[in-house]
């Protein structure tokens, strides 16, 4: 667990698209779904990969880095690659006994593995550069609109802030009991599925109780330094937009007409 | 004869990636049977990381670590080591799940595969050791107060009977008293069972009093390793590990700088005033006169 980093890690670089404003990171990648997902001409399709692949060189974080984290979905990928190939019917282009392989089974799945790479890459270059609470405070501001109709995005902001802030906690949290309780000889790897249920109960009831009382800590913590809901309150980070930030959007935006235009046609 | 050789250890985290960072560096350490030997070191040192290595859950990045006569790379001890290595966690009472005191200490005991009637006999034994009333086996851990908690909690590890049991801060958060009264215990036991313990602090003054070597880490590399009166004794290099030296020590310092030398260098404050009393009585002067 230690050893790996996993999808949405921030790491730190300080390249170019560290410094781009979070806001803009996030409208960009907003549109680049779209514009993936519309596209069914593979020109198209290239474009965006090339950008997205331009970004992630871009971002200053070797691209191994990229393929370790999304391994663990690769499997999920390729079982679904697999399926698809097998199960849609179209012209026979290999039979091995009971399954067949069509030629429209092979290209739908590779269009679907090809854009959903590109989505994932996409994601993964807004949450290596990006720090939670830049995200936040980036969705804070997107939904600040939706103030007007009395939906309380700040408190919604810290919320997910606060969640997210219980991540990692989490994670320190259940390692430290799993590997207390291993060296007890607890044992969660073997066994039918209701035995493992009832061994986990050494690591889930303290896992549980103590999420519990760090959040009432935390809670208490807030309080003291007179956390107010709806308080109005200003920032020690401003957002603020660049050169940069215009540049990254428009040419964002460029390529999602070009998508819908190519489509349009 | 050795039961734990660390040869050249190194250990990353994340490695290959911007976060990766340097946790141990070309340790090189030898533990010997039923010694009690404290790391010393402050916090992200590498304390820690290193004892994790002892009972297999972490894995060297270079180098090798032996325990027990066998290297932990090899899958099969290293799964087995949890039966004769045990590791006292930090806060290890947050690991505590059952709802009486007796479920709790229990627990390793019965994972060893030991019957009933030993495991309850163990169980009360080890209670009694560590100077808990037999009462409180039945007890819901929840009532208990913290020092309480964190006795029984080392007490589910102790009742394992482990070869070497390492424990990482066991006194952190406590108040002395208590701190001393944990180690006083372990110590009681280790001289009785022949037990090997290390011991994780960067409390000097708990290493001064129980343990016989004591080796420094400072950013991941082993600073100093020796007994402890030797270690203990070089303030400017324990000045550099970020850790203070025992009053005693820093106490000495003082008075010889002041021009009075003691004969032997004290780790206690009870070693100072016993020190301090015959220096009194041998030169004849009272407390106030000049020497």
């Amino acid at each position: 667990m230690m050893n790996n980093i996993s999808m949405g890690q921030y790491l730190p670089a300080g390249s170019p698209v560290h410094r781009l404003d979070p806001r803009s990171k996030l409208i960009c990648t907003a549109l680049v779904v779209p514009a993936v997902l519309i596209t069914f001409n593979p020109l198209g399709l290239t474009l965006v990969s090339l950008w997205t692949l331009l970004v992630v060189l871009l971002s200053g974080i070797k691209p191994g880095v990229y393929w370790q984290s999304l391994k663990p979905l690769w499997v999920l990928l390729l079982i679904s690659f697999v399926l698809q190939v097998f199960f849609t019917p179209g012209n026979v282009l290999l039979t091995v006994g009971f399954i067949k392989i069509s030629r429209e089974g092979l290209l739908l799945s590779g269009w679907l593995l090809w854009r959903i790479s590109v989505l994932l890459l996409a994601a993964s270059v807004l949450t290596f550069t990006t720090t939670p609470l830049q995200l936040t405070m980036a969705l804070e501001w997107l939904l600040s609109p939706l103030r007007r109709l009395r939906i309380p995005v700040q408190e919604l902001a810290m919320m997910i802030n606060l969640a997210l802030r219980f991540v990692p906690t989490l994670f320190d949290e259940a390692r430290m009991l799993l590997l207390a309780q291993r060296s007890r000889g607890a044992d969660f790897n073997s066994g039918s599925i209701k035995e493992r249920v009832s061994r986990l109960t050494p690591f889930m009831v303290p896992l549980l109780t103590n999420i519990f009382s760090r959040a009432e800590e935390l809670a208490l913590a807030m309080e003291i330094r007179c956390y107010q809901v709806g308080a109005a309150r200003s920032r020690l980070h401003v957002m603020r937009f660049r050169v940069a930030d215009y540049a990254a959007l428009s040419l964002n935006t460029a390529i999602l007409a070009a998508v819908i235009t190519a489509k349009a046609l | 004869m050795p039961c734990i050789e660390v040869e050249e250890l190194t250990h990353l985290y994340y490695p290959g990636t911007p976060l990766e960072m340097v946790a141990l560096r070309d340790i090189e350490l030898t533990v010997y049977d039923g010694e009690f030997i404290a790391l010393a070191g402050s916090a992200g040192s590498g304390k820690s990381t290193l004892v994790q290595h002892f009972n297999g859950l972490l894995l060297p990045t270079a180098g090798c670590v032996k325990v027990l006569g066998r290297a932990i790379s090899d899958k099969q001890h290293r799964q087995q080591l949890w039966r004769q290595v045990g590791l006292v966690f930090q806060f290890p009472e947050r690991q505590i799940f059952s709802s009486t005191v007796f479920e709790d200490i229990a627990f390793g005991p019965r994972n060893l595969g030991w019957d009933s009637t030993t495991v309850s006999k163990l169980v009360k034994d080890t209670v009694a050791l560590v100077g808990l009333p037999e009462e409180i086996l039945a007890a819901d851990p929840r009532t208990l107060s913290g020092g309480m908690l964190r006795r029984v909690a080392i007490c589910g590890v102790l009742a394992m009977r482990p070869q070497i049991l390492i424990m990482d801060e066991p006194g952190a958060g406590l108040e002395h008293a208590t701190r001393q009264l944990i180690l006083a215990n372990i110590k009681e036991i280790q001289a009785r069972q022949g037990m090997t313990v290390i011991l994780i602090t960067h409390h000097l003054e708990d290493a001064a009093v129980f343990a016989e070597r004591v080796a420094v880490l400072h950013q991941g590399v082993l600073l100093s390793i020796g007994p402890t009166r030797e270690v203990l004794s070089q303030t400017e290099l324990l000045h550099r590990a970020g850790l203070k030296a025992p009053f005693a020590v820093e106490l000495a310092q003082q008075l010889s700088q002041a021009g009075i030398y003691l004969p032997s260098l004290p780790l206690s404050l009870a070693d100072a005033a016993q020190l301090l009393q015959q220096m009194l009585q041998t030169n004849r002067v009272r407390p106030g006169g000049t020497p």
